[in-house]
């Protein structure tokens, strides 16, 4: 695991003849937080809309990096918690008229909170133990959701009241996500500098060892666990808000497991590989239902759609076997031999 | 009364499977520390190879089974060759996720061989229903168990008698010391893949000639997990004793609270379980080193 400590210790150990490469790299953030304040200026709304979904997932995919990817604590319960974010946030706005950002703020501490309830198991169990814990509480929270009718509305769900901000419509409202998310990412990217982040890498590698070091292991793990939860309560109170519609079936498991993708093919322990990962996993099914409306009818099939939901599904399992087969550090891994390659010349 | 022992006996054959395909996850997790999450994907493979031979090739089913068994044995000694045995030593995440991603590719092919659609198998299990005195028991239910029966019995005979058994389970005591007595490890654990493989295949076309064949078959399997999971992930005795009993709760509640709780249930007795006694029902300490 030495080199994703290396990963995570992140950008602050260049070495010498990568100075250069830092002036790039800051150049190409830079570049990036332009490009995407510029685009609301150009683009169509279909590209809106897939841009303001793919910074609502990078949040998501930040939060379940922070527990499976830096604390090592395997989560498959990501998308009920998003669930628990999006249901609380919905509450708010219809019941009470909240502003949006509140809202978020309410459904981002419920999913903390519950989050620290089904993290407590991690007190006395670990790794996959744990992981049927949270897969306990997918389906707890599932349930829930789909049950209790007189406040979730049941398999209906909630409409949530139009926000607009600003007065700009789609467009506000795909910067405001954009604010969050970048906030959000440097937040999580500073975390990893401070006393607690380091132990959440701690007692990922060796929890007996972190605590011989002094790190109280059990507040360590719920906290990953919480805020991991967190980041999914403010993805979810976002999400609501931006489909308009909180229902159970934007929460299964199958939803979990796509975050866990994003983490794996972006590059666990890294928030360059949340990035690329969420980015990567939201616009797949696009591009091949783009590559599929293009090459199928030559090729005969008639059925595209059809074909196309368990062909998905070959890729999505393709892509995650692949990347922990031959490049295990995900797409942040392939950046970084980039990188190797254009500092060693 | 009655209504209530007919639901108790449906409700233990249906456990019955668990059994089978918990077996099968058991014997994976303690040769290779491995957590098979594609298990119900197995399941389904299984199903599907049975109806291929059956339904498609008019094969007749003794040669169906044989034909469904073989390759899903081969598949998953594929899978452990193929993809698992390079990744020994890796951290738990990676095996878990590897699992989870194969799951995903099997259930992919089979939406794009057979269709979204729900197949009916061949019937090869009697229909006509069983009586005990005046409880009713559906015909296929009742071959399905005692077939499932039957097979998890020799399993765990051969599990506890066999020169192979013991090597097994030597392995899943400690590797090393079975190395050095000469057990090939490698072996062991490509054969409990294998033996997995016969297992789950066989738990498949059960399930799938009493509910259907649909890709998302697999999906039973999530209640697997949580029998697993009560009985302590590595008793072989522990997980027949929670099959059976997951199995007669959740028809149990299925029937009088409704279907919504029955995927739920087990899930909650397993989520009290872990805060109670995090090792489950049978389940032994594992030792773990700095």
């Amino acid at each position: 695991m030495a080199d994703s400590i290396d990963i995570a210790a992140g950008k602050t150990t260049q070495l010498v003849p990568g100075r250069q490469w830092a002036y790039w790299q800051v150049a190409g953030w830079i570049a990036l937080i332009i490009a995407l304040v510029a685009l609301p200026a150009t683009a169509s709304g279909y590209v809106l809309f897939m841009a303001t979904l793919v910074a609502i997932n990078v949040i998501a995919t930040v939060g379940l990096n922070i527990t499976v990817g830096y604390a090592g604590l395997l989560s498959i319960g990501h998308s009920a918690f998003i669930g628990v974010g999006a249901y609380a946030s919905a509450l708010m706005a219809i019941h009470l008229g909240t502003p949006l950002l509140l809202n978020v703020m309410v459904g981002s501490a419920a999913a903390f909170l519950v989050g620290l309830v089904f993290g407590a198991p991690s007190l006395r169990i670990k790794g996959v133990f744990l992981a049927i814990a949270t897969l306990a509480a997918q389906y707890s929270l599932y349930f829930v959701f789909q049950q209790w009718t007189p406040v979730t509305g049941g398999d209906r769900g909630l409409s949530v009241p139009q926000v607009d901000i600003l007065g700009m419509g789609d467009k506000g409202f795909y910067l405001l996500v954009v604010a969050v998310a970048v906030v959000l990412c440097i937040a999580s990217r500073n975390l990893f500098r401070t006393r607690i982040g380091r132990a959440f890498i701690a007692v990922r590698e060796r929890d007996y060892a972190a605590q011989v070091l002094g790190i109280d292991v059990v507040r360590t793990k719920l906290l990953a666990f919480g805020l991991g939860a967190a980041y999914a309560g403010v993805a979810g109170g976002l999400m609501g808000a931006f489909l308009r519609i909180v229902n159970p079936d934007q929460f299964t498991l199958l939803a979990s497991v796509f975050f866990l993708a994003a983490v794996v093919v972006g590059g666990q322990a890294s928030l360059l590989g949340s990035l690329l990962g969420a980015t990567f996993m939201t616009l797949m099914p696009e591009m091949l239902r783009a590559t599929m409306e293009v090459l199928g009818p030559p090729l005969g099939a008639t059925d595209v759609a059809g074909f196309l939901s368990p062909l998905r599904e070959v890729i999505f399992g393709a892509m995650i076997v692949g990347f922990l087969y031959f490049e295990p550090r995900g797409l942040a891994g392939l950046v970084e031999r980039v990188r190797a390659l254009a500092t060693r010349s | 009364m009655l209504q209530f022992l007919e639901y108790s006996m449906i409700g233990v054959a249906s456990g019955g499977i668990y059994v089978l395909a918990a077996l099968g996850f058991v014997i994976i997790y303690k040769s290779t520390n491995v957590f098979n999450f594609a298990i119900g994907e197995m399941m389904m493979i299984g199903a599907y190879l049975f109806y291929a031979a059956t339904g498609q090739l008019h094969l007749g089913w003794p040669i169906g089974i044989l034909a469904a068994l073989g390759g899903s044995m081969a598949l998953a000694a594929g899978i452990e060759r193929g993809l698992l045995q390079p990744l020994i030593g890796q951290p738990t995440i990676v095996l878990v996720m590897v699992t989870f991603g194969v799951g995903s590719i099997l259930r992919g092919l089979a939406g794009m061989i057979w269709g979204p659609d729900i197949i009916q198998m061949p019937d090869f299990l009697p229909r006509k229903p069983i009586f005990i005195g005046d409880v009713l028991i559906p015909g296929k239910l009742a071959w399905g168990f005692i077939a499932v029966g039957t097979l998890s019995l020799a399993f765990i005979l051969y599990y506890r008698l066999s020169r192979t058994g013991i090597a097994i389970r030597a392995t899943s005591a400690d590797q090393m010391t079975a190395e050095s007595v000469g057990i090939n490890v490698r072996r062991v654990s490509s054969l409990s893949w294998a033996i997995t493989g016969l297992l789950t295949g066989a738990a498949g076309i059960v399930v799938g000639s009493l509910n259907g064949l649909t890709p998302t078959l697999g999906l039973v399997a999530l209640n697997v997990l949580a029998v697993v999971m009560l009985a302590g992930m590595t008793s072989v005795g522990g997980v027949v004793v929670a099959g059976l009993f997951i199995g007669w709760f959740e028809t149990l509640i299925g029937a009088y609270l409704g279907g919504a709780w029955q995927s739920f249930m087990p899930y909650l007795v397993v989520l009290v379980m872990m805060t109670v006694k995090p090792n489950g029902l049978f389940g032994e300490q594992r030792v773990e080193r700095i």
